[in-house]
């Protein structure tokens, strides 16, 4: 035999598994069908879930980004001590940004606050009763108390305020919400592997009988095991493709629509829907294949 | 070619199936097995493609030793003989040619060995005509004569027949004989289990009789010798 014969040899015979498991996604007819459904339902929910997942997380950091302390100093700070107490409050652990906001600053804030109401605060630019003050921003929202805490120490400072119930609270919902939806999506997961691999078992059980004939002619376990393993990819990618397909044109149009209400944004198309596709083809493959390896080691034996 | 050492068969919860069989086929014989039902003679059969294992003895099949044949070499044994079955054993959702076509498949044959083999022998079993046509479009006869194609194609140096004519009416169990006939004629070794008297009483070979277990007769030219 000469040289690459054995290697020529499994090129074939692979080509021969992808042609025969493509040709067995036809012959199948219905169970075809019925199993590219079971994958598609699945998914579907699957790529629902994670998109809404996805844009609570980002509005959640949204909000968790918007926990600021507001560190107000005592009158007898002086100009010399702004910069320097600015430098130790950033080189805090945990801390994110430090802001300084004069006390004329934050008239002028007051000011465009109360648009309407100027006459409140006739005579206060003269006598300005207002603190110079940091804006304080932890890296992480769960250490706001502790820093606060360490600020509230230093000299100069007066006292550090912080909507803590709310901060608190927002934080033990935010937490809560992130592990009810961990455990949601490994329950999707998990029924759609069952609701699937379970189509596929019945699919290929109707093929007990041929896989039996297979052996008795001298077919490998492999043999007879790749071209349904080519199939069970092709449902699994094939199922993938009709959710993917929805959610993508679902979520452009929610996105148009929702577009016109300022205060609620939902996260681009781009990074998301392409990840959550790839994620529901690799899903979907990976079931489908695993599937039909699950269905078919049963009868391989004989 | 085919050779059995003390071998014992039991079934769970049931008499042996197979006492102690010692027999010795040579190659290019033509080997009738009879005898009742239920005496044992399925079992015999099937020991050889091994789909059943002897709980007893030793089994040479062309220089396979069963005994210690791994599970996962059983497919080498069953490519060097053909195995024909009553009923047929026909992929159902594979066209008739490609029915014989796996048997090459399997081997990793080229495709251009595939097309000549297969051809050849669709030519020789009678059906190069019925080549796309689904077993179910098939008569009985030419289902079989699929099947025969299938155990050949691969140049096996024996071939196995399970009652290859119990589903078949007396004119097809006639062309399906003289198909093995032929065959054997050419150096294959057949080894035929069947319940068809007058075929064992007119194409005279060699008879093994079994019954409850035990080879009761081994004669050549024998006859069939039951009244069923």
């Amino acid at each position: 035999m000469r040289s690459g014969g054995y290697t020529d040899t499994m090129i074939r015979i692979l080509l021969r598994h992808l042609r025969e498991g493509i040709r067995s996604l036809g012959r199948n007819g219905w169970m075809t069908i019925a199993s590219i459904s079971a994958v598609t339902v699945t998914l579907l929910l699957v790529g629902l879930f994670l998109i809404v997942g996805f844009n609570l997380q980002a509005a959640s950091l949204n909000v968790e980004g918007q926990v600021v302390m507001n560190v107000f100093l005592l009158p007898d700070a002086t100009p010399a001590d702004v910069p320097s107490l600015q430098t130790q409050i950033q080189n805090m652990p945990d801390v994110k940004s430090v802001v300084f906001v004069s006390k004329e600053e934050g008239l002028q804030q007051l000011r465009n606050k109360l648009q309407a109401d100027q006459d409140l605060l006739a005579g206060l630019d003269s006598n300005n009763p207002l603190p110079n003050k940091y804006i304080v921003q932890a890296k992480d929202p769960a250490q706001t108390d502790a820093i606060a805490g360490r600020i509230s120490t230093l000299a100069h400072v007066e006292k550090v305020v912080y909507q803590k119930d709310t901060v608190n609270r927002l934080l033990t919902w935010i937490a809560w919400a992130r592990n009810f939806g961990i455990v949601l999506m490994l329950a999707l997961i998990f029924t759609a592997m069952f609701l699937i691999s379970n189509t596929i078992r019945i699919t290929i059980f109707a093929r007990r009988r041929e896989i039996e004939i297979m052996k008795l002619v001298g077919a490998t376990n492999n043999f007879i095991r790749w071209p349904f393993l080519v199939e069970g990819f092709l449902i699994g990618v094939l199922g993938a493709s009709v959710p993917i397909a929805l959610l993508s044109t679902g979520y452009a149009i929610l996105v148009k629509n929702i577009a016109i209400l300022p205060s609620f944004s939902l996260l681009t198309p781009v990074p998301l829907l392409s990840e959550t596709g790839l994620f529901l083809l690799i899903v979907g493959s990976f079931i489908g294949m695993w599937g039909s390896v699950v269905s078919v080691r049963k009868f391989l034996r004989i | 070619m085919i050779e059995m050492y003390d071998v014992w068969k039991t079934y769970p919860n049931s008499e042996p199936a197979l006492q102690g069989i010692n027999v010795k086929i040579d190659k290019g014989e033509f080997v009738y097995v009879v005898g009742p039902s239920g005496a044992g003679k399925s079992t015999f059969i099937k020991l050889m493609y091994r789909e059943e294992k002897p709980s007893k003895g030793t089994i040479f099949i062309n220089n396979f030793n069963l005994e210690k044949l791994k599970e996962r070499k059983i497919p080498l044994l069953r490519r060097q003989i053909g195995v024909v079955f009553q009923d047929f054993k026909l992929l159902s959702r594979k066209t008739a040619w490609e029915n014989v076509a796996f048997a090459l498949e399997v081997i990793g044959a080229t495709g251009k060995r595939i097309r000549s083999r297969v051809k050849e022998t669709m030519d020789m079993v009678g059906l190069a005509d019925k080549a796309d046509a689904l077993p179910s479009q098939l008569s009985g006869g030419q289902q079989q004569r699929i099947a025969i194609a299938r155990a050949l194609v691969n140049s096996p140096a024996v071939i196995i027949a399970d009652e290859p004519t119990g589903n078949l009416d007396p004119e097809n169990s006639w062309e399906i004989m003289n198909l093995f006939n032929q065959i054997n004629q050419r150096g294959t070794t057949i080894v035929m289990a069947t319940h068809n008297r007058d075929i064992v009483n007119t194409m005279k070979k060699r008879v093994i009789a079994i019954e409850q277990g035990h080879i009761a007769r081994d004669e050549k030219r024998g006859v069939y010798g039951y009244d069923d």
